[in-house]
């Protein structure tokens, strides 16, 4: 359960973010955020990994109150709450193996346990042929299938996507929310902000609606617009 | 992936940083393994003369012994003398034919008459040999007064001055390493930014992030070390003949070891002059152990100023 309470996020003394948001998000929901560039969609999914501190409210994650996380205990949170991204933030010098290993070596497991679980996580991703590849070899849409493995690897409970089909095709684009789906059946709760209005009309989820910094509209099956 | 293969990985990703990290760390430690030696060297020749009868007063044949036992008293009543030996005219006699073996000629001509008596006098510090010397040439019934002064003095300024000079030089090269790698590191910060936000955003903690960095700076420093030491041995080894004919005549020259008034076993006594590998072999592991720690501080500083966690 994800839960913001009256949240604010000022970036300077006169650009307000976030502008008292209470939301709340339930254990395997499938959420989209949607809003024009601005809106704040970004700067709530921070909001959600302790990226950024809000100037004001509390935010809780299922018993973890993010406002107040001492240093030591973000790296948990982060490893509960994944995110992925429209860039997709690949090490580019690293194969799709290793790529997708780093969220269980930071994790500490054995050699063993992280090649079984990179590889099984490679195949649901639909990337089990390419493990030795590196990012220069790979599509857009391989790319941010990297991304969505490193992500879930670690089998996270939330799984947060700022814009992950923003530099696809609508096929591939299309592809990545499937997989996005599967995962959610999974009972992981996922987060989209997105500005694809066909896949939010289509998918039937729901829709939370931002503008200026508001929410606008919140509906249990919504549309973009 | 392990961590050694990132750190290694890292290095090679960077060899000109490398080798730059490396060489200023060589030659601080150079200058350390020189600076060192020659303060252990200046300090225990200094120990040694301190050590040797600093002055010598010879008695004329009219002095009686009352009159030297009650100059023996008055010394000792001062406080300031730390050893007196009467060496009679007999035993004038055997140092003289002892020091002159190898001269019949000379050991003919000389008879104990003709040899004064004297007074070897140490003092428990090199600045009361005036003092002494003051009281002696009051006294009655000595004719010729000698004293170490001035090889003392000049041994106490030299001392002083690589000290002083050794400390400033080995605080601005200890400065300049941890510059050099906290610069190199902030670049390979900069380099690997985007790495480390992936990892920050994975669930990295700060101690893995770091743990990598960490480790370079203290194997540049490790490596430093052991050059610069090797490069200091090497030159040592070289200079060995040089300094050989200048400390002519100097016995072997020992440093007395303890820690907090407590020996360690077998190494009470370690040999500064000859060069010994013991010595030698202590220092290398004090400046690995320092080198360690020069590249963890640089690395840990770059870390502290580049990275925001």
């Amino acid at each position: 359960m994800i839960t913001f309470d009256r949240v604010t996020r000022k970036f300077g003394e006169h650009t307000i973010a976030l502008d008292s948001i209470s939301l709340q998000i339930a254990d395997g929901e499938f959420v989209f955020l949607v809003g024009t560039s601005g809106a704040g969609k970004t700067t709530l999914l921070r909001l959600i990994t302790r990226d950024l501190l809000p100037s004001s409210g509390h935010i809780h994650v299922d018993s973890w109150d993010v406002v107040q996380l001492t240093n030591k205990q973000i790296p948990l949170l982060r490893r509960k709450v994944a995110m992925i991204f429209q860039d997709f933030k690949v090490l580019s010098d690293r194969t799709v193996y290793e790529n997708v290993a780093i969220a269980l070596e930071i994790l500490g497991k054995k050699e063993k346990e992280i090649e079984t679980s990179v590889v099984s996580t490679l195949e649901v991703v639909g990337l089990g042929g390419k493990i030795s590849v590196f990012p220069a070899q790979l599509s857009a849409g391989e790319l941010q299938r990297v991304s969505i493995a490193r992500a879930i690897v670690g089998k996270p409970g939330i799984l947060l996507a700022d814009e992950p089909t923003g530099n696809l095709d609508p096929k591939t684009g299309w592809d990545i929310i499937k997989l996005l789906v599967d995962i959610n059946k999974r009972n992981t709760t996922i987060i989209m902000a997105t500005h694809n209005m066909d896949i939010v009309n289509s998918m039937r989820r729901r829709v939370v609606s931002m503008k200026h910094g508001k929410v606008t509209r919140d509906e249990k099956i919504g549309k973009y617009q | 992936m392990s961590k050694s293969f990132n750190i290694w990985h890292h290095i090679r990703r960077s060899p000109y940083q490398t080798i730059l990290a490396i060489s200023i760390t060589s030659l601080t430690f150079f200058v350390v393994t020189l600076v060192s030696y020659a303060a252990l060297v200046s300090s225990t020749l200094l120990t040694y003369f301190e050590q040797k009868p600093q002055i010598t007063a010879f008695f004329s044949d009219e002095k009686k012994e009352d009159s030297i036992k009650a100059l023996q008293d008055k010394l000792k009543g001062t406080g300031k003398v730390s050893g007196l030996r009467f060496v009679s005219k007999d035993e004038a006699l055997k140092i003289y034919q002892n020091q002159n073996k190898s001269d019949p000629l000379l050991l003919e001509m000389v008879t104990a008459d003709i040899l004064p008596a004297s007074l070897e006098i140490s003092t428990t510090e090199p600045k009361f040999l005036a003092d002494v010397a003051t009281i002696l040439q009051q006294e009655s019934g000595i004719n010729e007064t000698i004293y170490q002064k001035d090889i003392v003095d000049t041994l106490l300024t030299w001392t002083a001055t690589i000290r002083y000079a050794g400390i400033l030089l080995i605080i601005f090269f200890f400065l300049l390493t941890i510059l050099v790698t906290l610069t190199i590191t902030g670049m390979k910060i900069i380099l690997r930014r985007e790495e480390i936000e992936i990892l920050k955003l994975v669930g990295a903690t700060r101690s893995y992030i770091s743990k990598p960095f960490i480790i370079e700076g203290m194997l540049y420093g490790f490596i430093g070390a052991i050059i610069g030491w090797l490069l200091g041995y090497g030159v040592l080894l070289y200079a060995t003949p040089f300094l050989s004919s200048l400390l002519q005549g100097i016995p072997a020259l020992s440093l007395h070891i303890a820690f907090f008034g407590k020996t360690i076993p077998y190494m009470r006594e370690v040999v500064v002059w000859p060069i010994s590998i013991v010595l030698t072999g202590i220092l290398l592991f004090l400046l690995t152990f320092l080198g360690l720690l020069l590249g963890a501080l640089g690395s840990f500083v770059a870390l502290w100023r580049y990275v925001r966690f």
